[in-house]
């Protein structure tokens, strides 16, 4: 059996049961770390990807329920030599302890960016309410968006 | 690095016994000259740092990075030391095979251990550097300077540490006698340098053990017991073929949200078929083998969701025999305080008691409470030519190491365990247990690596958590408003059933193998950091006192460190307890806890705070607003901490919202502001979550919080700002910092609440139920 997903802008055939949860495709087929393995039932937000722009839970998609769509993880935003405003804004404010949910948490801030590119703090908070952060760093990590917003997380 | 042996561990070296180093140890015969921090049990200098032959220092710790910044604060001490950049300063960690044993990254104590040896060390070969350049250049080492790895002579001729680096010999006893660099002449430490690690994680790189990916890796999962202590009795295999067939998704959800772990009868006398590994196999889709020893059962495939599903599927349809059952949550302070304790007066202070004075009380409890990382706990391990090579997010590779020995009957010295970051832990959760799950597993993977993750709800049924607590503490208030006596007991069970404790092993899966092992003993851990009693000292000035420790030995629910220990606990009753005292005399807390507290910097930090915040001496609350305090010296040791919390109350819900937190901190010397930084609002937030909002639900036949539904904490829209102060003390010892914050914070949000509404909540947490039977009643 084997599925085709879209991931980062190419075609991947994936040797997957259809009811394999995206997220270890991603993980262990693609070679693709940043989603992590939190919870399994859409509660953490730790595997938050983008699928056709919007935040979606990985660890509870089924890669049969894909289709056509555009999944978008955050090893496509950008490098460490070359970081998307996000990225960049995460390090300089120095937005991670532990850092495991952190790259769902720039997934669920780029979706919330895309669409409200401006948002207040208020916003913020209320886009990653779905995100759970055990090490205490959501001040930072609210700041880190903000700061994104400001120079132009959009892109 | 040599072998360290079962003896040495035995002897203390390892683990948490580190935090007593300041106590004089027992004298063996001829033992070499105490050296400071962790250099006394690592004597050589080359376990610490080599420069190369490009000049470059490779500098190795024992501690490890849990996300709290360590590494990049360790590569500053010892870059400002050997006067390199730091970007030729490169950290290895936690390795068996290639750093120091510094027992157990634990108790805000690798600034002050593993820093400490490493400035001593830097110095040291710096000054060995110096010396062959002197030789070399004719020169007094005196007047040569260091910059960037490059030694000047006064007229102007340079050696790098390249050049000097073949014939400098490193391998040779630390003295400590090299003077480190005064704080003025540092130029790294104290600056607010970026994370090492932060980079990787913002960008998918291998940043945890949860992303190794070696050659030909198999994937593994446990299928636990239904609960403590039950026995595997065999499968009914039919309904493994009934229930394969499913969506993955579905039965994860199932199984992890739902009670079905006890819907099928156990030990119900129905005979149960044998454990046939051919036929599991046969049945089950990608599965390499199904591992059983005695109770401990586990599946390994070639993906890792096929082993997921073949842990469900297992899951469901392995019978076994229940074991003892769980206290009952209604009454779980009762039935801990009728258990037989181990008591200790930690510390006593006679004085005559004034005429006049007026005795109060109050009795305070804090729940078992979960570590709950983000991640569940996660370990490749590998089994190759008689060597078990494990990675692993253990706090402390070396007590791991000692363990796993014992569990897989192999020498330790034929097990490596070698550190990756994992999901913050806060403490002894599953890192290491799942090392040991890893490492069984591979033994049946015919030399492949296994790698193994728990699932969310392993994590939460299976962890050791933060005890539960009980504090009874009495004073006597004089006719003048002071404190005239202090009585304060405590009844706990351990805090630590780390690897490191000796007697025993600690690891979860060897008690269910069919040779099983036992756990060590608990012990009571020596003041002045204490376990249960850590911080049950108070640092005020009470001319009579007198605290009890009460270790309570059985342990109803596994449990072990939590996030500074008993310290959260017992500073959120002393500091509760000071408020309650302060209104009865009719004072300002602040002014009331400075009247009681002689030391310099507690005074400096509680005042710092109190101007933060712009405190209002004698400011009460207005019935849904209210502000409060907290204060701690951590361990009576360690970093210095005041909080000040602004909490509102919601009377209609119950619902606590903390809006603003202040914080003032004094560590000593401070190595990185913005780690430092990081750690009090974490602890701060993480306190938060604790204090408002966390407890472990059980009933007797399950422990119930098995998901973030079931175990809530705090979420981004609910968390405080805080406002942190650090006072720099350059001149002064470094102190740990990662604990510091917790218990003040508690206290500081529950005496807001009382300031608000003239209630005190004394059982955490402090949840809407108990906030509206408080204003009931």
């Amino acid at each position: 059996m084997a599925i085709n997903i879209k991931v980062n802008g190419a075609m991947h055939s994936v040797p997957a049961e259809p009811d394999t949860p995206l997220l270890y495709v991603l993980r262990n087929d693609l070679g693709l770390n940043a989603a992590k393995f939190g919870c399994g039932l859409a509660q953490c937000g730790a595997c938050t990807v983008l699928v056709d722009g919007k935040p979606v839970r990985s660890c509870v998609t089924p890669i049969d329920t894909l289709g056509q769509s555009e999944i978008t993880t955050l090893e496509s935003l950008g490098t460490v030599e070359r970081p998307h405003p996000l990225q960049a804004a995460f390090m300089t404010e120095q937005a991670a302890q532990c850092g495991y949910c952190i790259a769902g948490i720039i997934m669920s801030a780029k979706a919330l960016l895309d669409r409200n590119p401006q948002p207040s703090e208020a916003d913020v908070r209320q886009a990653l309410a779905g995100n759970l952060c055990r090490c205490g760093t959501h001040n930072r990590i609210v700041r880190a968006v903000l700061r994104a917003a400001q120079t132009g997380g959009r892109i | 690095m040599n072998a360290i042996s079962r003896r040495d561990f035995a002897a203390g070296l390892g683990g948490i016994t580190l935090a007593f180093t300041f106590a004089p140890r027992v004298a063996l015969a001829q033992q070499p000259a105490r050296l400071p921090g962790s250099l006394d049990n690592n004597r050589l200098l080359d376990a610490w740092i080599r420069i190369d032959t490009n000049g470059n220092a490779t500098v190795c710790t024992g501690k490890v990075e849990l996300g709290q910044g360590i590494l990049t604060a360790l590569a500053q001490i010892a870059a400002e030391e050997l006067d390199l950049p730091l970007g030729r300063v490169q950290m290895i960690s936690g390795d068996t095979e290639k750093t120091p044993n510094e027992g157990v990254t634990a108790g805000s104590q690798s600034i002050e251990n593993s820093g400490t040896a490493l400035r001593l060390a830097g110095a040291q070969v710096r000054a060995i550097l110096l010396e062959l350049a002197a030789k070399r250049l004719g020169a007094d080492a005196a007047a040569l300077t260091v910059a960037e790895g490059v030694v000047a002579a006064p007229d102007g001729r340079k050696l790098s540490y390249a050049e000097l680096a073949a014939a400098a010999d490193l391998h040779r006893e630390a003295t400590a006698q090299a003077r480190p660099k005064p704080a003025s002449a540092h130029r790294i430490v104290g600056k607010p340098i970026a994370r090492r690690d932060i980079p990787a994680k913002v960008t998918g790189g291998i940043a945890y053990v949860q992303d190794l990916r070696l050659p030909g890796m198999l994937h593994g999962r446990i299928v636990r017991p239904p609960g403590y202590g039950a026995k595997f009795e065999g499968f009914d295999q039919a309904r493994i073929k009934a229930v394969r067939d499913g969506t993955l998704v579905g039965w994860i959800a199932e199984r992890e949200m739902l009670q079905s772990r006890i819907s099928r009868p156990l030990g119900d006398g129905a005979k149960p078929e044998g454990f046939d590994e051919a036929r599991l196999k046969a049945i089950l889709p990608g599965v390499v083998a199904v591992v059983r020893d005695g109770s401990f059962l586990g599946v390994i495939a070639e993906r890792e969701e096929q082993a997921i599903k073949a842990s469900l599927a297992l899951a469901e349809s392995a019978r076994w025999m229940a074991g003892p059952p769980l206290p009952d949550e209604a009454h779980i302070y009762d039935r801990l305080l009728a258990l037989p304790t181990e008591d200790k007066v930690v510390n006593e202070k006679q004085a005559a008691l004034p005429e006049g004075v007026k005795f109060v009380e109050a009795t305070y409890r804090k729940p078992y409470m979960a570590h709950a990382a983000i991640g569940p706990s996660c370990a490749v391990a590998q089994l190759s030519n008689g060597k078990m090579t494990v990675w692993t997010h253990s706090q402390g590779v070396f007590p791991l190491r000692g363990n796993l020995a014992m569990a897989l009957k192999m020498p330790a010295e034929n097990i490596r365990c070698i550190h990756a970051e994992g999901s913050g832990c806060y403490g002894h959760n599953a890192a290491d247990d799942v090392a040991l799950d890893a490492a069984l597993l591979a033994r049946a993977a015919a030399g492949r690596p296994v790698r193994v993750q728990w699932m969310r709800a392993d994590e939460f049924l299976w962890e050791p958590f933060g005890p539960a607590m009980v504090m009874k503490v009495r004073a006597a208030l004089s006719p003048a408003g002071r404190i005239a006596d202090w009585n304060y007991e405590l009844w706990s069970n351990t805090h630590s059933t780390r690897p490191s404790e000796p007697g025993g092993d600690n690891l979860l899966a060897s008690w269910y193998l069919a040779e099983p092992q036992r756990p060590a003993p608990p012990r009571m851990m020596p003041q002045p950091a204490g376990g249960g009693d850590r911080n049950a000292v108070p640092l005020y000035d009470f001319p009579r006192q007198r605290i009890v420790n009460h270790l309570i030995r059985e342990m109803p629910l596994r449990v072990s460190a939590l996030r500074s220990l008993g310290a959260y606990a017992n500073v959120f009753a002393t500091e509760s307890f000071m408020d309650e005292l302060a209104l009865l005399a009719n004072a300002d807390p602040v002014a009331f806890r400075l009247a009681h507290l002689k030391d310099a910097r507690a005074r400096a930090v509680i005042e710092a705070v109190a101007k933060k915040a712009g405190w209002k001496p004698g400011e009460r609350g207005d019935g849904s607003k209210g502000r409060g305090i907290g204060f701690a010296k951590y361990k009576n040791l360690a970093t210095y901490v005041a909080v000040i919390a602004d909490v509102e109350i919601d009377r209609a819900s119950g619902r606590i919202a903390v809006p603003r937190v202040y914080a003032a901190a004094d560590a000593g010397q401070i190595v990185n502001p913005d780690g430092l930084e990081n750690q009090i609002e974490g602890g701060i937030v993480q306190s938060t979550s604790w204090t408002l909002k966390e407890e472990v639900k059980f009933d007797p036949t399950e422990i119930r919080s098995r998901d973030w539904d079931t175990y809530p904490i705090l979420t981004m829209p609910e968390v405080p700002l805080v406002e942190v102060e650090l006072i720099d003390r350059p001149e002064e010892r470094s102190l740990g910092a990662g604990e510091a914050a917790q218990g003040p914070a508690a206290a500081a949000i529950a005496n807001a609440f009382a300031a608000a509404t003239g209630k005190r909540l004394r059982d955490l947490p402090l949840t809407p139920a108990r906030v509206k039977a408080v204003l009931q009643g």
